[in-house]
């Protein structure tokens, strides 16, 4: 049947070819289960996202932030009301931030070389650099634990900010890799033709346009850190970041002033990402 | 031009010394505390004792294959849930492709320790959603989720689901869909396009999708611990509490060891049986 409708269909388009405007076919008018089906799976990622938020402004009767119990803004003006949660964030934020720095720089070197040059060793760097992203992280943290163990390292603030480096390096290297191959080598050239040495091709012409990437790949490394928990177990010693006091004050009952740090966390994270959506509709 | 040939080793130095000291020494560093014999009083003497590995995997063989089967489940909901979301993101979202992205990106702002945490809150006996889905007749009143092996899934499906997604995602996006086209015009059925054409296409997502959810979750502990109770520990769990707790390093560094043993035969198998080639060029 279907293959009788095919040869008319093809035939006719035979006979009124080329002049005639290509055939539309008209939608069916078909519920697009599909849509519904990802909102649904949408709703289930957003689940806990929305249960922290409403009980950042909840008033909770006891000591555990389980039951909805009335409205309050009073944990927003005392967000800052555990000393030791502050200082944990604190611990978040600028290790993040250093990780970000470092894994940036020495990453974008990395991603440079590793689209740009080829150079004796770049296939072992490609397997050390997957090793490191698909190694599970407790085996990671176990892995330095050991390393700092056996070599009477005293872990803490350092050897965190050290472990996170080196996890976020590789995811550096391949988002800022992935920007390098797509460059034009024309441009450089036309920048050497003009007179300008490696370094001012570099710092006016390369730079620039891979200045995406690395902010990119910087960002990727802040948000790996910040979110980072097995990792930093193993590794932080007596320094507490925010998911490690988190998960140390659940037998107590974990403060409202958690879920106000992450909702103002989650908000930072979305404002960033459509910043970035925004600014990539303007680039375009 | 020397230049040429030193630049690449340059720019790739500092990131090739931070890898090898905290990522590649650390490894070794781990295997040669496996062989040891001692414990923290009397410290640790390198024995080459293999019978910690014979200790480790008979005592905690359990904890292993429930891992690996937790890990199995999880990434299969993850491609039971993840695959029709990212076909119909590829083919369905028309120009709102990019905020879908987002919005499955977006949860994972929140700290993932937090968000496992809500998980418990809100699928407690009476909790926020177990209570209220019971209190109005959707769940039986017996019903108990938390501490059970489907929670503990769920939560490791959950935790990694954009792992799953996005790659299979970016192989049916740079899809030609005049592929499907030319299946239909040979008269192809709908169900026939999508075995033959688009399931072929869309493997090598599929497989690196697998990769990134199943070496992750199989050694995860923070959902076994928060939603699984003590009935359902996994390998991660052993590991973190022998490092940590026990101080017990020898041992724990054997279970590491076959942990990390377990994942590379079952990546390289994995890898040999589809070729190499095909899982890196989306992975990375």
């Amino acid at each position: 049947m279907s293959a009788h409708l095919g040869t008319e269909a093809a035939s006719g388009r035979g006979r009124t070819a080329p002049a005639a405007p290509a055939r539309t076919v008209r939608p069916r008018r078909r519920i697009d289960w599909g849509r519904y089906y990802t909102w649904l799976v949408l709703a289930w990622l957003f689940t806990p996202i929305l249960f922290m938020v409403a009980f950042s402004f909840n008033d909770p009767a006891g000591k555990h932030n389980i039951t909805w119990q009335g409205f309050t803004f009073r944990w927003y003006a005392n967000a800052f009301a555990h000393p030791t949660l502050n200082e944990a964030m604190f611990n978040s934020v600028s290790i993040a931030l250093l990780s970000m720095v470092i894994a940036g720089v020495l990453g974008s070197l990395l991603g440079l070389a590793l689209g740009r040059f080829s150079f004796r060793g770049k296939q072992l760097t490609n397997l050390v650099m997957f090793s490191a992203i698909s190694a599970p992280e407790v085996v990671l943290g176990a892995a330095l634990l050991s390393t700092f163990l056996m070599m009477n390292v005293t872990t803490g603030y350092w050897t965190t900010v050290i472990a996170h480096v080196m996890f976020c390096v590789s995811f550096v290297a391949i988002t800022v890799r992935a920007r390098v191959i797509t460059l034009d080598p024309a441009l450089e050239e036309a920048a050497r033709d003009l007179g300008a040495g490696p370094f001012t091709t570099f710092r006016l012409v390369t730079l620039p346009m891979l200045f995406p990437a690395i902010m990119a790949g910087g960002l990727l490394a802040f948000a790996l850190s910040i979110d980072d928990y097995i990792i930093t177990t193993f590794v932080s010693g007596d320094v507490t970041t925010f998911p490690l006091w988190v998960w140390g004050s659940t037998r107590v009952g974990i403060p409202p002033q958690v879920n106000v740090m992450g909702t103002l966390l989650f908000g930072v994270g979305v404002l960033m990402a459509v910043v970035n959506v925004v600014m990539a509709r303007r680039r375009s | 031009m020397r230049n040429r040939t030193t630049t690449p080793y340059v720019l790739v130095l500092p990131a090739w010394i931070w890898l090898a000291l905290f990522f590649v020494v650390p490894i070794a560093g781990m295997l040669s505390l496996s062989l040891t014999t001692g414990d923290v009083i009397t410290g640790f003497q390198q024995t080459f004792e293999v019978g910690n590995y014979v200790t480790a995997v008979s005592t905690y063989w359990e904890q292993i294959l429930r891992s690996l089967f937790y890990g199995a489940c999880a990434t299969l909901v993850c491609i039971a849930v993840g695959y029709p979301m990212a076909y119909w993101i590829a083919f369905r979202a028309g120009p709102h492709k990019s905020t879908y992205l987002l919005l499955i990106l977006l949860p994972f702002f929140v700290s993932f320790v937090l968000r496992t945490i809500s998980w418990r809150f809100l699928l407690a006996d009476n909790g926020v959603l177990l209570g209220t889905l019971k209190s109005i007749g959707l769940a039986p009143a017996d019903l108990q989720v938390l501490n059970s092996t489907p929670a503990v899934v769920l939560g490791l499906a959950y935790n990694f689901l954009p792992f799953m997604v996005l790659p299979i995602y970016a192989v049916l996006e740079r899809m030609d869909p005049r592929m499907v086209e030319a299946a239909h015009d040979l008269y192809a059925g709908r169900i026939q396009a999508f075995v033959r054409v688009i399931l072929p296409v869309s493997l090598p997502g599929v497989f690196a999708g697998v990769l990134m959810t199943f070496i992750p979750t199989s050694a995860d502990y923070v959902n076994a611990s928060v939603l699984g109770g003590t009935h359902n520990t996994m390998i991660g769990n052993v590991i973190q509490s022998q490092y940590l707790v026990n101080n017990n390093y020898p041992i724990a560094a054997s279970i590491t060891f076959v942990l990390m043993g377990l994942l590379l035969v079952g990546i390289f198998g994995y890898a040999r049986a589809l070729g190499t080639e095909r899982v890196m060029e989306v992975h990375t």
